[in-house]
Parts: C-alpha cells; sequence; structure tokens
C-alpha cells in the first residue's frame, strides 16, 4: 500500500514537473539560416530582420499581408509635398527602461550610412531622405529630396536603436562587431537579447519594459538548420517548436499529422520568365540567322499560352505556389484583379501564333535556371521547356549554381531564363522599376531586368507615379503599367510562391508575406 | 630527424600556395560575389561601393597579392558576408567539430580493432561471417542517410537522444566544450555514432587484414611453440604489428573527418566549421574558403607528421629508414 502512495506520490510529482517546464514558455525555431550579423543596420537579409524585429520596432511595422501599421510612431502626415511628421509614442520605452525620445531616431538614422562593410545597406531604404531631424521630444520631421510616396515603406524596414546604448568611440557608434557580442542591443521590441553563439543558438528573452502587450514567450531560441530533412525530423521529435520552409515533397504528411500544423503565407515572390528583347541576334537561340524570334510579341505570347501554371504548381511546386498572371498578389498596392487567375493554357492557339510570326516548325530556344536559389527552381525550368518543346519552340534547360547563374545573366548570356523576385513593399512600383524598367543601372532602374525590356511609356508612367503622393491616383498609374507590360508580355509571369511554416499542433502562426519568422505573431491556441 | 620535420613543413607551404592560387582563381571565375550579397534592388553607384569596401574592384592578381601580403602577417580577410576576420569565424567553430571527430574516432578505435582482431582469428566462423558483413553495410551506407534513420529511430520514435544542435557547453578558457556534460553527450550521441559507424566499419576491415598477415608469420608460430600464453600473443606480438596499418588508416581518417564533416554535421544541424565552408563556397565568401582550405592543408601535414613520428616510435625499421 505505502509502495503504491509513493508510486502515486512520484507520478504526482512527475506530473507537477512536466506542467511546470511547459508553462516556462519557451519557443526553439528551426530556421533556414542564421543572421550575417546582429547589428540592425549590417545586412538587409530575412535572417537578420526577423531577429532584429523581435527586440527592436521600426516606426511604421508592415502587417503579416504588408500593410503598413503604426509601431513606435502612433501617426503620421505629409505636411507639405516633401516633409513628413511622425508621432511617436509616449509610453514605448527601451529595454533598459529609459523612454524613447525623437533624439534616438535621428540617431539612428544618422548611423546608417556610417555601418562599414556592409553587403547590403539599409541606405537603400533612405536614399530618397535629405534630413531627419528631432521637431520636438516625440516628433520627427523627415525631409525628403523629392516628393516621394514610398517613404513609410521604406521606413517600416528601419529599426530604431537607443542612442543611449548604441553610442560608442567609432564613427557609426557601437561597431558592427560589439553588437555580434549583445553590445548595445537595446530595442523597443518585445524581446531583448540573452546570448548568440555563432552556428548555434540565439536566444531572446521577454521584455518586460516592452510597450505593447508581452509577449507570450519567455524563451525564445532561434536554432540555425540549414538541412530541411533536419529540421523536419527535429520537429518531429520535439526537438523545434516550429520550423521554416518544410521541404515541399512532406508537406502533405505534414498537414495531415495530428501532432503539427502548417502555417502559409500570401505569396509576393514572384517567379518569372525573363526574355531577350534586346535586340538581334540572340544567344541561346540557334540557326534563326541575325533574327531573335522574341522581339515579336506573338512568339512572346504563344510562350505564355503554352506553360500550364496550375499544373506547375500542384505538381512540382507540391502545393506551396499560387499560379498566377500577374506579378503581386491581390490586394496588394498596384495588383490587378483581372490579371491574377493563371491564363488558361492553350497549346493549339500557341501553336498558330508562332505559324502566324513566321515560325510553323519553331525554334531552338535555351533556358537559363539557377538551381538551388528559388524553391524547385530548376524543375519549374525543366516543366517549362517540356511545355514549351510540346507547343514547338525546342527548349533546353541550363542549370547552373545561383553565383554562376546571375553572372551570365549580368552578362546577357541567356535568351530566357527563370528567375524571382520578392517584394518587401506589398506595392507595384520597386517590381515594375527593377524588373522591366529600361536598364540605368545608375539610376537603380531595371537592374534586375536582364531580358533588357524597354517601353519608354512604361517608364514614363512609372516615374509619374512615383512623384504622385495621392494614393489613388498613383494605383491607378501602377496597374496601367503593370498591364501594359502583362499585354506585351514583355515578361511571363509563372507563379508566387507560398512562405510556409510548420508548427507543433497548438501553435498559431500570423504567417507572414515577408517571409519573416517573428516570434511575437507565434501564439499558442489556449 | 629535424631535418625531416623542416623538409615537410616546407613542402606544406608548397602546397598552400598553389592550393591559394587554385582558389582565388577558381572563386574568381565562378562569378561576383557582389552578386550573390548585394540587393537586387540597388543602384549600380551602391554596387560599385561595395565592390570598392571589398576590394573586388582591383584585378584578381592585384587582390591575390595583397591577401599573400596580408597572409605573411597573419591577416587572413574578412569575411565579405560577416564582416568579421576569417581565421576568427573558423577558429570560433573548430572545438565542436573536432570535440565531435575525436568522439567518433575513439568510438570507431575501440568498436572497429577488437572486432576486426576477432574475424581475423576466425575468418571462417559465423560470428566472423556477420562481422564482416555489418562492415559491409557500415561503410556503404550514405552517412546522411544513417543520420537521419538514427534521428528517427532514437528522437523520434523512442524519444529518448535529442535530434539536433550542440547541447549544454562549459568553457574551458577560450573553448567551449560540451564532453563534460550530460546534455552535452547526449546531443554528441547520435552525431559521433553517424560519424563512427562508417569508420569503424573501416577499422575492422583494416584489422582484420593486417591480423589475417600476421597470424601466418614465424615469429607468432615460435611465440606459440614457446607455449605462450594466447592472451600474450594476441596483446604483445599481434598487437604490436598490426598497429602500423591501424595508425596510418585512423590518422589520415582523422584529418578527413575534420576538414570534411560537413554531411554529419548539416544533418545534425552541429555548430561546426563543415558547414562553414560550404555555406561560404555558396555565398562565394572568398576570405572564409581560403583560410579554411589552408588551416586544413596545414592541419593535414601536420597530421601526418605525427603518424610518421609514431610509426618511427613503434617501428624500427622505419627509424632505421630515416637515419639512411
Amino acid at each position: 500500500m505505502n509502495f503504491v502512495k509513493t508510486r502515486l506520490a512520484a507520478s504526482a510529482a512527475f506530473l507537477l514537473m512536466g506542467t511546470l517546464s511547459l508553462s516556462a514558455a519557451d519557443l526553439k525555431i528551426g530556421v533556414k539560416s542564421e543572421p550575417s550579423s546582429l547589428d540592425p543596420q549590417f545586412h538587409v537579409l530575412v535572417p537578420n530582420m526577423q531577429v532584429t524585429f523581435a527586440m527592436f520596432d521600426p516606426l511604421v511595422m508592415m502587417d503579416p499581408k504588408l500593410v503598413p501599421k503604426p509601431a513606435l510612431a502612433e501617426n503620421w502626415k505629409p505636411t507639405s509635398d516633401t516633409v513628413w511628421e511622425f508621432a511617436l509614442r509616449k509610453d514605448a520605452k527601451f529595454s533598459d527602461g529609459s523612454p524613447l525620445t525623437a533624439d534616438d531616431v535621428v540617431f539612428t538614422f544618422d548611423r546608417i550610412p556610417k555601418v562599414p562593410n556592409s553587403p547590403t545597406a539599409f541606405t537603400l531604404f533612405t536614399r530618397q531622405i535629405a534630413k531627419v531631424e528631432a521637431a520636438d521630444a516625440h516628433t520627427v520631421r523627415i525631409t525628403t529630396k523629392q516628393p516621394y510616396p514610398l517613404l513609410v515603406t521604406d521606413i517600416a524596414n528601419l529599426p530604431i536603436l537607443s542612442k543611449a546604448a548604441a553610442s560608442g568611440p567609432a564613427a557609426e557608434g557601437k561597431t558592427t562587431v560589439e553588437f555580434n557580442r549583445g553590445e548595445g542591443l537595446v530595442g523597443t521590441g518585445p524581446f531583448k537579447f540573452v546570448s548568440w553563439q555563432k552556428g548555434a543558438d540565439l536566444v531572446l528573452e521577454r521584455n518586460p519594459n516592452y510597450w505593447g502587450k508581452p509577449a507570450a514567450w519567455d524563451k525564445v531560441i532561434y536554432r540555425p538548420m540549414t538541412n530541411p530533412a533536419a529540421r523536419a525530423a527535429a520537429l518531429l521529435s520535439g526537438d523545434i517548436d516550429m520550423m521554416e520552409d518544410p521541404p515541399t515533397t512532406d508537406l502533405e504528411q505534414f498537414k495531415t499529422n495530428p501532432k503539427l500544423s502548417v502555417a502559409e503565407a500570401p505569396g509576393t515572390r514572384i517567379v518569372y520568365i525573363a526574355l531577350d528583347q534586346k535586340g538581334e541576334p540572340s544567344p541561346g537561340i540557334p540557326g534563326q540567322g541575325n533574327k531573335n524570334p522574341l522581339m515579336d510579341k506573338r512568339v512572346r505570347e504563344a510562350l505564355s499560352l503554352s506553360i500550364d501554371r496550375k499544373a506547375i504548381a500542384e505538381r512540382v511546386m507540391g502545393g506551396v505556389a499560387v499560379a498566377t498572371g500577374d506579378l503581386l498578389p491581390e490586394p496588394m498596392f498596384g495588383a490587378v484583379k483581372a490579371r491574377q487567375a493563371a491564363p488558361a493554357v492553350d497549346t493549339a492557339k500557341a501553336k498558330a501564333l508562332l505559324a502566324e510570326a513566321g515560325y510553323p516548325n519553331g525554334f531552338q530556344i535555351t533556358l537559363g535556371t539557377p538551381n538551388g536559389r528559388y524553391v524547385n527552381d530548376a524543375r519549374v525550368a525543366q516543366t517549362i521547356a517540356a511545355m514549351w518543346t510540346r507547343a514547338g519552340v525546342k527548349a533546353e534547360v541550363a542549370a547552373a549554381a545561383p553565383p554562376v547563374f546571375f553572372k551570365s545573366r549580368d552578362n546577357f548570356e541567356y535568351s530566357a531564363y527563370l528567375a524571382a523576385w520578392g517584394n518587401s513593399t506589398g506595392e507595384m512600383s520597386t517590381t515594375l522599376r527593377s524588373l522591366v524598367g529600361t536598364r540605368e543601372p545608375s539610376k537603380g532602374s531595371g537592374t534586375s531586368n536582364g531580358g533588357r525590356y524597354s517601353n519608354p511609356e512604361l517608364d514614363a508612367l512609372l516615374d509619374k507615379a512615383s512623384a504622385t503622393m495621392d494614393d489613388k491616383a498613383r494605383k491607378e498609374l501602377l496597374q496601367k503599367a503593370d498591364e501594359m507590360v502583362l499585354s506585351d508580355y514583355g515578361i511571363i509571369p509563372v507563379h508566387f510562391e507560398v512562405p510556409v511554416w510548420a508548427l507543433r499542433k497548438g501553435l498559431t502562426y500570423a504567417a507572414r508575406a515577408d517571409q519573416y519568422t517573428l516570434p511575437q505573431d507565434v501564439a499558442s491556441a489556449k | 630527424m629535424p631535418v625531416f620535420i623542416i623538409n615537410r613543413l616546407f613542402q606544406a607551404f608548397g602546397v598552400i600556395l598553389v592550393m591559394s592560387v587554385l582558389v582565388f582563381v577558381g572563386l574568381y571565375l565562378i562569378g561576383d560575389p557582389t552578386s550573390m550579397l548585394v540587393s537586387p534592388e540597388a543602384t549600380e553607384i551602391e554596387r560599385q561601393a561595395l565592390r570598392k569596401a571589398l576590394g573586388l574592384d582591383q584585378s584578381i592578381w592585384v587582390q591575390y597579392l595583397t591577401f599573400l601580403g596580408n597572409a605573411a602577417q597573419g591577416d587572413f580577410g574578412r569575411s565579405f558576408l560577416t564582416g568579421q576576420p576569417a581565421l576568427q569565424l573558423i577558429i570560433e567553430r573548430m572545438p565542436a567539430t573536432v570535440e565531435l571527430v575525436i568522439v567518433a574516432m575513439t568510438f570507431s578505435v575501440l568498436v572497429g580493432v577488437p572486432l576486426g582482431i576477432l574475424a581475423g582469428l576466425r575468418p571462417k566462423a559465423p560470428s566472423s561471417k556477420a562481422i564482416m558483413t555489418g562492415s559491409i553495410l557500415g561503410f556503404s551506407l550514405p552517412n546522411f542517410w544513417i543520420g537521419l534513420m538514427l534521428i528517427m529511430l532514437f528522437a523520434v520514435y523512442l524519444g529518448v537522444l535529442p535530434a539536433s544542435a550542440r547541447g549544454e557547453t562549459v568553457s574551458v578558457g577560450p573553448v567551449a566544450l560540451s564532453i563534460l556534460t550530460i546534455d552535452g553527450w547526449q546531443h554528441l550521441a547520435l552525431p559521433a555514432l553517424t560519424l563512427g559507424l562508417a569508420k569503424a566499419a573501416l577499422m575492422i576491415r583494416v584489422t582484420r587484414a593486417a591480423t589475417r598477415e600476421v597470424l601466418p608469420m614465424d615469429y607468432i608460430k615460435f611465440a606459440r611453440a614457446k607455449g605462450l600464453r594466447p592472451s600474450r600473443i594476441l596483446n604483445v606480438h599481434l598487437l604490436k604489428n598490426i598497429l602500423i596499418p591501424i595508425i596510418t588508416v585512423a590518422g589520415l581518417e582523422f584529418g578527413q573527418a575534420i576538414a570534411f564533416a560537413v554531411v554529419t554535421e548539416s544533418v545534425f544541424s552541429w555548430p561546426g566549421m563543415g558547414k562553414l565552408l560550404i555555406d561560404s563556397i555558396i555565398t562565394l565568401d572568398r576570405p572564409v574558403v581560403v583560410a579554411y582550405l589552408i588551416m586544413m592543408v596545414f592541419f593535414l601535414v601536420i597530421l601526418n607528421l605525427v603518424v610518421d613520428i609514431l610509426y618511427m616510435a613503434i617501428d624500427p625499421s622505419a627509424r632505421e629508414k630515416v637515419r639512411d
């Protein structure tokens, strides 16, 4: 009897311990890669940004669908065409307890251009800013170089640092190396820094001074796990609570597994085919003499018509893609509703168009693709090549490791290539300007336009849109520009990649279109 | 003897020099690191600024000579990606790999040598045949598959061992070690087993072959005829003579594993330096790749040297050769 009692007591104690360790809520996340640095202003890169935004807040934060929402700025308004005023929250405090003031914001903007060796500098988001000043303790005034409607989406990428904590003897204050050691990592965000061991766990804990709703997690652990199978195994064994990018082949099984749940975000990364339209001839199309068939709109239309986008999204992408005919999903800014659905595949019409353009027997073409840069990229390209071949255009795939692919693309060695564009602003103008704007690298126009599509009318529309402050008018201009490119088949959209997370049962994630994994948006469903 | 060591070191520098040229030219031919680093939205001015900051605007030979000059002073450059000194990045990750490999190699020697001797002593017995079949499986199954199967078995179904990461570490001076904690051993168990199994299979085969070769020798027969105890024959006469091939193979395998434990490391998310090398190659982070390979060449040369010195300690005839 005694024995039974002790056993009972022991198991009760065990149960209690079990519940206790559960109530100490920790969240372990298996991430694809670790940040290249903890310096919030070092590198514009998803693994860095998602860690930064757990500890730091921007003035304006994008919500999961990329709509700007107030964060440290309660409200904002343009006071003239080039001047904006941001009113700061008065209750916002840094994790060390000190209050947020306009000086911290000014310091933050000052530091950005001073950070040395940055692989992708945050000046990307401050190009248009002429001046940042403190109007009073809780008002920040930002002056742009010219009327600039995208200021709000740009500053949503800029985490606000603490002037007191991030100052230092170096020109930039605390250096990147110091930040990597955890010094100066004082933000207003829901979590604060605990420790980081390179290549292993990055640990954060709840920030008791957070101005918003206190975070649900005592501790958050980011664990870099580059191998997708290893992430999946760790999630199945309970080693981690959440993983980024489950392998597409396992996804069906994950969705039916009673111990797991899956979260999907609207995708904003558009996978597209670019076609060489620079002139004649084109390097990847042999046997056509000096002619480049892609200069003919009918040929481009035929290539688009012969792609079965739905089949690719379902079978090659395992359902983590949305087939589309547009460059940005609805209801994001500038997307065209009528273009959202994938155009129906019509091989017969494609063949007729090719014959009409003078290629009744088709032609040969090489389709370039990176291998391993985007989800199933080479397999998607192979499928498209097979579809083109069925329509009469004998396509061969040239798959290359990403650095080799980008080098070849930048040297214009492809007649057609598959690539993808991640839109982090939820707004059409950056996409159009980079992908189909006339190539003028010094102006930042056409930076990813490897097909060298050029349409002066389109450039004029984009210029006009970027100087239009009225949202409604700008939206119409962008929709018009989008429609213009797509009906000219200047670029061929294929599908949006859908960012996916897998979590243990009982957790939910407000999946973000920008692919950030933010612990504050992970909730226990209880 | 000192002449022998100095010769070896000179050879090492030669190898390092040739290798660094190859890596430099190779990575240069693959592509432009800035295209991997910079945001696709960046303007040409921003790209140029980055190229200049990283020194990539110079010609490849100027870049190489600058590198040689700095390397001579112990500076291997900063990682393009993180901005940190390349050498520091590698050294930070080194203890994890070395620890993993030492445990795996110890396991493989402790398991492989006794099993190999067993199989060599009685080659016809069913137990020996079982050992040999097992060893074939051991080194023909791919490493990552064994790793994933072990995870499925021990972490997912049985739930007794963790599937990833390094576990609790204790700092000994600047080095963080996980072999000093129970949690650390739990985390170490599966990756070390994965890495160790294939090595153990190899040790079995080497030991068996050596045993079979030594057994018919006159000195073993003589020892038997003299009426020595079988245990003495085994421990002294046999073991001493089969040690040379075992040390050779163990030494080479140890170096191999240190430099290229990457498969095991990525399956178990082990924060070692193998993963660093692969990541750096993908992002064309040349300073890290070059520094890593230089360290590894150096390390392998030293390791070979140690193996040779061990030979001389064990085998008098090797000592004679050097003296000639």
